[in-house]
C-alpha cells in the first residue's frame, strides 16, 4: 500500500478517479438483470442439472463483483477500501469452507 | 423523543463528575476504562480466591457446587472481557492518539459510547449475582449445557446479553482505532515509523472486527434458542452442539491474541526505553505481530482435538498451531536481543517486562505441548490447561500491563509510582504467580479435572492444591500492594515531568498529564523513535546517509509542526448522547429478560440518542456567535 | 477532526493521513466486519442444510418465481441508488430525491415480499421452531431483512434531511455515498443468499 508511505499527511492524493457516468450504471444494471434472468432460466433447465451448482456460483459471483466494483466504486476508489472489504470477504469465505469441510458437507 | 433530546442543551462543563459522563476526550475515556477495569480485576480476583479456598483441602463445603460453577464462569468471563480487554483499551485510548501525533481519535463520541457500553455489559454480567444467579456454564459456555432444558434460570441470559453488549462496545472501539491509526497519523508518521504499541493496537483492532461478529452470531443463535425456542443447538431437532464449539473458538482463539498482542506492544515499548537501545528488528516484530493476527484465525480446532473431528482435521490444526508459535518465538528473540548489550535501567517497568518474557514463554511452551493432538488428549480439561491459560494471561498479559502501568502512570497522572513498592509488587507477583500456577501443571498431569468443586483425599491432590491456594493469597497481597501504590502515588508520588524515562515516542514530548488538546502544534515526524532521535542526535553514530531508520538526506527526530492549519485548536465538544445510547441498549437488554415493553423503551431511547448524535455536530462552533 | 457545521454549511474536512475521509474508511471497515457476520450466519445455514428431522423442507416451500421478482426489485434499487448519488454529485437535489425515494420504495417492496413470504411459511407450518431449516432460514433472511429495514430508514431520513438547508448538498454528497455503500452491501448479501438458499437450496434438497 504505497500511498500509506506518504511522508507528509495529505501530500499524496488518494487513488480516486472520477466515478462512472449514469450510462455506465444503467449498463451494469442491465447486465445484473440479464444475469438474474439467466439464473432463473438455468434453474428450470433440466439439462443443466449436473453442473447447476458451479453455474449458479459463477453467475452470482459475476453479479457480486459487478455491484462491488461499479456501484460501490471499488474499481475507482482507493485500494485501501478494496483491501478492507476483500480481506473480510476472503476470511469469511475461508471459514465457511473450513466449516463445511469439518462438518463433512462435501464428503457426505 | 428525539426533539426532547435535541432540546436539551449541550453540556459545556469540563470539570466536575458530570464532565466525566459527557467527556469525549480519549485520555479521560482511557482513565475511565482503566479505573473500571481495575475494579473488575479485583472482583475477578475475589472470585478466584473463593474458589482457591474451596479447593485448598479435599471435601470442603465452603461454597456449593452450583455457586462454584458460577464462580469459575464469572471469574473467566470477568478477567477476559472486563479486566484484561479493557485494561488494553485503557492504554489504546490514552496512548495511541499521543503516539501517532493526533489530537484525538477519529470519532470521539463513538469512543465515549464504547466505554459506556462496556460498563453496561459489565453491569449486566455482574448484577446477575443478585438477579437469580450468575451464569454457570464456563467462560466458553458450551452448548447444550446452556440450553433452557439444562439451564432454566436467567444466568445464561445475563451471560449472553452481557457479552452481546460488550461485543458492541469492542466493535465500536475497534472501528474507531482502525480509522484513527490509518487516518490520523501526524505528518511523516508513516506506518513503519509507528511505535510498535500503535501497530499492535491496529492488528488487535482488525482481529476484533473479524472475530467479534462470529461470537455475535453464536450468541444470537443461543439467544434465539433460549428466547424463541429455535433449534440451533438442540440435538433432538438435529442441531449440533459442536457448531457452538466451532463458532466460539473461531472467535475464541483470536480473542487470545486480542488479549496478548497489546501486551506484546507494551513490552516492545518498555524494553527499548529501559535498555536505551532501539527495538531490535522492528520490522520483524511488526510483521510477526501481523502474522500472529492472521494465523490466529486458522487454529481454532486445537480446542476441540478430543471431540472426534478425525485424524485429518486434528493434524491440520495441530500443524497450524505449531506454526503460530514461530512468529511468537521470533518476537521473544527480538526482545532479548533488544536488551542484549543495552545499558539497562532496571526500574520496575523493566522488571515486569523481563518477568513477562519468562512467564509468557512458559505459557507458550505448554501451549505448544497442547498443539500435539495426541498429547492434548491427556491434557484436555485438566488443570494442566488451567496452568497454561494462567501463564499466558497472568504471566503474559497482566505482567505486561503492570509494566505498562509503571511506565505510563507518570504520563497519565503527572506523578511517578513509588519505586520501592513497585519492586515489592514485582517480586511478590513473580513468586506468587509461580507458586499458584506451577503446581497446577502437576495436578493436571496427575489427572485433576478443571472445574470440579472438590476432590477426594485419596486422589493425592491435597499438597499442590494447598500450595496453589497459598500462592493465590500471595497474589492477592501483591495486587493490594499495587492498588495501594496507585492510590498513594496519585496524591503523593514524585512529580514526573514530561519525560521521566528518557522516552522514545511522541507521548513523552507533551506535558504530564497531557493537555486536553494533546499537542500545541501537530508534530512533524522524520524517523522511527522520533523523540529519542531528536534528543540524542549528536550522541549517536553518524547520522548522514543513515542507519536505515531515517530517510536518506533527512535528519532524524521530529519537530513541532508550524502548519497554520493546525494553529487554531478546535476540540470536539462533550456530549451526553453516547451515554444515552449505551443506556438505551442496556435497558433493552434487561427488557429482553423481564418485559418486552422495557426492551421497546430501551430501543427507543437508543434510536433517539442515535438520531440526536447524527444531527449534533462533533464540535460546537465557538466563534460564530450561534 | 470531524466535520463541523457552521451556519448550516459544512466546513471542509481537515486533511487526513491518507487523504480519505474518516467516515468512508469507517464504513468500509464496518462492511469488512459485516462480511464475517453474514459469513457466520451463512456457514450455520449451510452446515445445517439437509439436517432437518421433520418438514417442511426447502424444496417443498421455497417459491423461486416470487423470490426472483423480489430479488430483481432489490437489484434494481441498487441502480436507483447510484443514480441518486450521481444526481447529488452534480448538484441536482430534485433528481436526488426522486431516485433516492425510488430506492427506498423498492427496498420497502422487497421487505413487503419478505413479510408475505414469512407469513405464507407460517401458514404452511414452518416457523423458526419447526425444524432446523426454519431456524436457520428465518434467522439468516431475517437478519438480512433487518439490514434492509435500517437501510430504508436511513434513505428516507436522507430524503427528509434534503429539505433542510445545507444538510444534503453537492459538497457533502459523501453522506449519500455512505448510505449507498451500505445499501449495495445489503444487496450483494442478498445475491449470495438468493443463490445459496433459494436456487441451490431448492435444487439440492
Ligand atoms: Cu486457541
Amino acid at each position: 500500500m504505497d500511498r500509506e508511505r506518504s511522508p507528509i499527511r495529505g501530500a499524496v492524493k488518494p487513488r480516486e478517479r472520477a466515478h462512472p457516468t449514469p450510462l455506465t450504471y444503467v449498463k451494469v444494471g442491465t447486465t445484473l438483470a440479464v444475469v438474474t434472468v439467466v439464473e432463473v432460466g438455468v434453474f428450470y433447465l433440466h439439462a443443466m442439472r449436473p453442473v447447476i451448482i458451479p453455474v449458479f456460483i459463477v453467475l452470482s459471483a459475476v453479479k457480486f463483483v459487478l455491484v462491488a466494483m461499479f456501484y460501490m466504486h471499488l474499481k475507482f476508489d482507493s485500494r485501501l477500501f478494496s483491501g478492507l472489504f476483500v480481506g473480510g470477504l476472503m476470511l469469511a469465505t475461508a471459514i465457511i469452507l473450513a466449516l463445511l469441510a469439518l462438518f463433512a458437507v462435501f464428503t457426505g | 423523543m428525539a426533539t426532547i433530546v435535541q432540546a436539551l442543551r449541550r453540556p459545556t462543563s469540563y470539570t466536575g463528575w458530570w464532565s466525566w459522563v459527557t467527556t469525549v476526550d480519549h485520555k479521560r475515556i482511557g482513565i475511565l476504562y482503566g479505573a473500571t477495569a481495575i475494579i473488575f480485576l479485583l472482583l475477578g480476583g475475589l472470585e478466584a480466591l473463593i474458589m482457591r479456598i474451596q479447593l485448598a483441602r479435599p471435601d470442603q463445603t465452603v461454597v456449593s457446587p452450583e455457586v462454584f460453577n458460577q464462580l469459575f464462569t464469572m471469574h473467566g468471563t470477568t478477567m477476559i472481557f472486563l479486566a484484561i480487554m479493557p485494561l488494553n483499551a485503557a492504554l489504546f485510548n490514552f496512548l495511541v492518539p499521543l503516539m501517532i501525533g493526533a489530537g484525538d481519535v477519529a470519532f470521539p463520541r463513538l469512543n465515549a459510547f464504547s466505554y459506556w457500553a462496556f460498563l453496561g455489559g459489565g453491569i449486566i454480567l455482574n448484577l446477575s449475582w443478585l438477579l437469580g444467579g450468575a451464569p454457570n456454564a464456563g467462560w466458553f459456555g458450551y452448548a447444550n449445557l446452556t440450553g433452557t432444558a439444562f439451564n432454566p434460570g436467567h444466568g445464561i441470559d445475563w451471560w449472553v446479553l452481557g457479552l452481546q453488549v460488550l461485543g458492541i462496545a469492542s466493535l465500536a472501539s475497534a472501528f474507531n482505532f482502525i480509522v484513527t491509526i490509518i487516518n490520523m497519523r501526524a505528518p511523516g508518521m508513516t506506518l513503519m515509523r509507528m511505535p510498535v504499541f500503535a501497530w499492535m493496537t491496529l492488528v488487535t483492532s482488525f482481529i476484533m472486527i473479524f472475530a467479534f461478529p462470529v461470537i455475535t452470531v453464536a450468541l444470537v443463535e443461543l439467544m434465539f434458542d433460549r428466547f424463541l425456542g429455535t433449534n440451533f443447538f438442540v440435538p433432538s431437532a438435529g442441531g449440533d452442539p459442536l457448531l457452538w464449539q466451532h463458532l466460539f473458538w473461531i472467535f475464541g482463539h483470536p480473542e487470545v491474541y486480542i488479549l496478548v498482542l497489546p501486551p506484546m506492544g507494551i513490552i516492545s515499548e518498555v524494553l527499548p526505553t529501559f535498555s536505551r537501545k532501539p527495538l531490535f528488528g522492528y520490522p520483524v516484530v511488526v510483521f510477526s505481530g501481523i502474522a500472529i493476527g492472521f494465523m490466529g484465525f486458522g487454529v481454532w480446532s486445537h480446542h476441540m482435538f478430543t471431540v472426534g473431528l478425525g485424524p485429518v482435521a486434528n493434524s491440520v490444526f495441530a500443524i497450524t498451531t505449531m506454526a503460530i508459535a514461530i512468529p511468537t518465538g521470533v518476537k521473544i528473540f527480538n526482545w532479548i536481543a533488544t536488551m542484549w548489550g543495552g545499558s539497562l535501567n532496571t526500574k520496575t517497568a523493566l522488571l515486569f517486562a523481563v518477568g513477562f518474557i519468562f512467564t509468557f514463554m512458559m505459557g507458550g511452551i505448554s501451549g505448544v505441548m497442547h498443539s500435539m493432538a495426541s498429547s492434548d488428549y491427556q491434557q484436555q480439561d485438566t488443570y494442566f490447561v488451567v496452568a497454561h491459560i494462567h501463564y499466558v494471561l497472568f504471566g503474559g498479559s497482566l505482567l505486561a500491563l503492570f509494566a505498562g502501568a509503571y511506565y505510563w502512570f507518570p504520563k497519565i497522572t503527572g506523578r511517578l509510582l513509588h519505586e520501592g513498592l513497585g519492586r515489592l509488587h514485582f517480586w511478590l507477583t513473580i513468586v506468587a504467580l509461580n507458586v499458584t500456577f506451577f503446581p497446577m501443571h502437576f495436578l493436571g498431569l496427575d489427572g485433576m479435572p478443571r472445574r470440579i468443586y472438590t476432590y477426594d483425599p485419596s486422589m493425592g491432590w491435597d499438597l499442590w492444591n494447598m500450595v496453589a491456594t497459598i500462592g493465590a493469597f500471595m497474589l492477592a497481597v501483591s495486587v493490594l500492594v499495587f492498588v495501594f501504590n496507585l492510590v498513594t502515588s496519585l496524591r503523593r508520588g514524585e512529580r514526573a515531568g514530561n519525560d521521566p524515562w528518557d522516552g522514545r515516542t511522541l507521548e513523552w514530548t507533551v506535558p504530564s498529564p497531557p493537555p486536553a488538546h494533546n499537542f500545541d502544534t501537530i508534530p512533524v515526524v522524520r524517523s522511527r523513535d522520533a523523540f529519542w532521535e531528536e534528543k540524542h542526535r549528536r550522541a549517536i553514530a553518524p547520522v548522514a546517509g543513515g542507519s536505515g531508520r531515517m530517510d536518506p538526506g533527512e535528519e532524524g527526530g521530529y519537530r513541532p509542526g508550524h502548519d497554520p492549519r493546525h494553529s487554531t485548536i478546535h476540540m470536539p465538544s462533550p456530549s451526553y448522547l453516547p451515554v444515552v445510547v449505551a443506556l438505551g441498549i442496556v435497558l433493552a437488554a434487561y427488557g429482553l429478560v423481564y418485559h418486552l415493553a422495557l426492551a421497546a423503551v430501551g430501543g427507543a431511547i437508543a434510536v433517539a440518542g442515535l438520531y440526536g448524535w447524527y444531527m449534533e455536530p462533533a464540535s460546537e462552533p465557538e466563534d460564530t456567535g450561534q | 477532526m470531524q466535520q463541523t457545521w457552521v451556519g448550516g454549511h459544512q466546513v471542509p474536512h481537515p486533511e487526513t493521513a491518507t487523504g480519505l475521509d474518516h467516515r468512508k474508511v469507517l464504513m468500509w471497515v464496518f462492511l469488512g466486519s459485516e462480511c464475517m457476520f453474514f459469513g457466520s450466519l451463512i456457514a450455520t445455514y449451510l452446515v445445517y442444510a439437509g439436517r432437518s428431522v421433520v418438514g417442511p423442507f426447502p424444496k417443498e416451500i421455497l417459491d423461486i418465481p416470487v423470490t426472483s421478482v423480489s430479488t430483481f426489485v432489490l437489484l434494481t434499487s441498487s441502480l436507483m441508488m447510484v443514480l441518486a448519488l450521481a444526481a447529488i454529485s452534480r448538484g441536482d437535489v430534485r433528481g436526488f430525491r426522486v431516485w433516492l425515494l425510488a430506492t427506498a420504495l423498492m427496498g420497502a417492496t422487497f421487505l413487503g415480499f419478505q413479510v408475505f413470504e414469512f407469513n405464507h411459511f407460517v401458514h404452511q407450518g414452518l416457523t423458526p421452531r419447526t425444524n432446523l431449516f426454519g431456524t436457520t432460514f428465518f434467522t439468516l433472511t431475517g437478519f438480512h431483512g433487518a439490514h434492509v429495514t435500517v437501510g430504508v430508514v436511513w434513505l428516507l431520513s436522507l430524503v427528509g434531511l434534503s429539505f433542510r438547508k445545507g444538510h444534503v448538498t453537492q459538497e457533502n454528497s459523501l453522506k449519500v455515498e455512505l448510505a449507498g455503500l451500505y445499501w449495495h452491501f445489503v444487496d450483494i448479501v442478498w445475491i449470495v443468499i438468493f443463490t445459496l438458499v433459494y436456487l441451490i437450496g431448492v435444487t439440492t434438497g
